[in-house]
């Protein structure tokens, strides 16, 4: 392909007759959806402003309460509260990326993808990874001011936390995806994934710890996928505190990546099938 | 010629005159629950012809384009493309054609120049041949020199262009393009056309473009058209236009289906009432003009003699005008 300028055949131009590989159309969409984000400074705005907003809150909010006072393995409220704001931060903006599928479609964007000689992996790939970043972006800002109250992480502590995230960030975005593959509005996904988000968010030990609950709500508890990823958190950031056996750090981040794994072959199929109805 | 010769761009090009077929189109029927959009649509696209789809909204021009560019299954019937089918091959179909939708599918968020890149990525292009490929295709619709600017600041007629330059990008084989100058000012519309012309002689591309404006249809080489899911006619523009006798006089009048009988009567012709208007097809329609005039001189409040056009064509194969279908209720879905 080094001769650009001479007409030539198609079969010149592309390499061979398989589909092209998966790698370089998602990692073009991913770097689409960057630049998308970059150049819509109201979203770049929200994206590093709302975690503080919500850690100044809830900093403030908790300043008085829930202290026990007594130093050392006793843990306060907000402590115990942190994974599970980080949690929600990244579940919120996990989904909502997705929205960008639905507007995609709108704006015809989406057609030319659909009509280009790639495997549908790719475009649920490229997007999902998109989406993926932004929310652990934000995530980890979040993250950053976690020593304010006084939590102190090492730096392999840290990469843990990162990985936690990512593998959250990425199965709810694929979450996302899948909902806002078959929607036509943004109104009809706001209404689907509010019926989803704060059941599975309530239910994740963010608020109230499992081992407290009664026992059909400690069952959804179990079932949720979010549960691992907030309690996998506390196991990294408070290691003292978890004293509870059936959350083990190793198994929650297996469990984690397993929901990753099948949502995101959820999102794939419902992307891959053809229909006798319009695609878009 | 083998199946993969059929497949290679070389074949087509270098040997035009070998008869074969980019494009088969063989029963397609398409349904929309009861609604039929297509109706056992048959057709062949010789390669290096442009080949028109016409026909009013609702016609079922767009749900074939869609079938054709693999966004949608057929629901009975065959299509391939290159010899490839449209359903069970449709990475190899993908592969050989460039489609420009008649919405906008460009990212208006991303400059021309980052648009066509990330359409290259989607085709396997990538480095120095797909920069000197983009600038090469900027160059071509005359936007080099905007290639940096987001598509966002740029005039419809410059989107088309970029819309063109995206589908052409990859030297597809086949182009499929729906109502491609929808939007642009004659200008436009005839650079376009001349664009076209020129890819199918130099490269040998296949081009299949629906459009509702006859003047486009007559660019064709050849075209179908379509009407409520039927296919009603094709061939040749100039073969369609003379199955029609003679010349094509329409007549206003303030009751128009009492003149139509009349003139059947007195004439012994077949005289239509079209919306408001008397339709007749007729040799020396001049002459004839003198005389219904005469025989009905209270009756007719306008004349005109023309020489058939495509309209005609579709007025005497459908029994009713291009554009007084019942288009609400017939409007394709999800159509723009």
């Amino acid at each position: 392909m080094a001769n650009i300028a001479l007409p030539r055949p198609a079969s010149q131009m592309l390499p061979n007759n398989q589909p092209v590989s998966i790698w370089l159309p998602a990692a073009s969409l991913w770097w689409r959806e960057m630049v998308r984000f970059y150049r819509q400074r109201s979203r770049v705005v929200g994206v590093i402003l709302s975690p503080l907003v919500f850690w100044l809150l809830l900093g403030g909010g908790f300043a008085r309460s829930f202290r026990t006072g007594t130093a050392g393995a006793e843990q306060n409220y907000l402590e115990y509260f942190f994974p599970g704001a980080l949690v929600m931060i990244v579940l919120f903006t996990s989904i909502f990326t997705m929205m960008s599928v639905i507007e995609d479609r709108k704006e015809g964007f989406l057609l030319s993808v659909m009509v280009a000689p790639i495997h549908r992996s790719a475009i649920v790939l490229g997007k999902v990874l998109g989406g993926t970043t932004l929310s652990a972006i934000q995530g980890l800002i979040f993250l950053a001011l976690a020593p304010a109250i006084g939590i102190r992480i090492g730096i392999d502590q840290f990469a843990l936390v990162v990985l936690i995230v990512f593998l959250t960030a990425f199965a709810l975005t694929a979450l996302g995806f899948a909902i806002a593959w078959k929607l036509d509005s943004a109104s009809a996904f706001h209404a689907i994934v509010n019926l989803f988000l704060i059941p599975l968010w309530l239910l994740s030990g963010a608020l109230f710890p499992v081992s407290g609950a009664s026992g059909w709500i400690r069952v959804l508890m179990r079932i949720n996928p979010l549960t691992y990823g907030v309690e996998s958190l506390r196991a990294v950031l408070f290691p003292q505190m978890v004293s509870n056996e059936d959350f083990a750090l190793s198994t929650s981040i297996g469990i984690l990546a397993t929901f990753s794994a099948v949502v995101f072959a959820i999102a794939y199929v419902v992307a891959n099938r053809r229909s006798t109805k319009p695609a878009a | 010629m083998t199946a993969s010769s059929l497949q290679s761009r070389t074949a087509a090009s270098e040997d035009l005159a070998r008869p074969n077929s980019a494009i088969r189109v063989s029963g397609i029927t398409h349904r929309y629950g009861d609604r039929v959009a297509l109706n056992n649509v048959s057709f062949d696209v010789p390669t290096a012809e442009i080949f028109g789809l016409l026909g009013p909204n609702g016609s079922g021009k767009t749900s074939l384009f869609r079938i054709l560019s693999t966004l949608m299954l057929p629901t009975s019937g065959t299509a391939t493309i290159l010899d490839a089918d449209v359903v069970n091959a449709s990475n190899a179909v993908r592969r050989n054609i460039g489609v420009v939708f008649q919405a906008q599918s460009v990212d208006i968020k991303l400059s021309a120049s980052e648009n066509l890149h990330h359409q290259g990525h989607l085709y396997g292009l990538r480095g120095r041949a797909l920069d000197a490929r983009v600038t090469e295709m900027l160059e071509r619709v005359g936007l080099a020199d905007r290639a940096n600017e987001r598509v966002e600041t740029f005039s419809g007629g410059m989107q088309r262009r970029v819309e063109l330059a995206k589908g052409l990008l990859h030297r597809p084989s086949v182009l499929l393009l729906d109502e491609p100058t929808t939007g642009l000012d004659p200008g436009a519309r005839r650079d376009v056309w001349n664009y076209l012309n020129i890819l199918r002689h130099s490269e040998a591309v296949t081009i299949l473009v629906t459009t509702h404006l006859m003047e486009e249809a007559e660019k064709c080489d050849r075209l179908v058209i379509l009407n409520e899911g039927n296919l009603v006619a094709l061939g040749t523009p100039t073969e369609l236009k003379s199955e029609i006798g003679g010349d094509v006089i329409v007549l206003e009048s303030l009751d128009p289906a009492a003149l139509a009988a009349g003139i059947s009567n007195r004439f012994g012709l077949k005289a239509l009432v079209v919306g408001d208007k008397v339709r007749l097809e007729i040799k020396n329609g001049h002459r004839f003009v003198t005389d219904v005039v005469e025989a009905f001189s209270g009756a007719v409040t306008s004349v005109s003699v023309s020489k058939p056009s495509l309209e005609d064509v579709f007025i005497a194969r459908t029994g009713h005008r291009f554009w007084t279908e019942p288009q609400p209720a017939k409007s394709e879905k999800g159509k723009h």
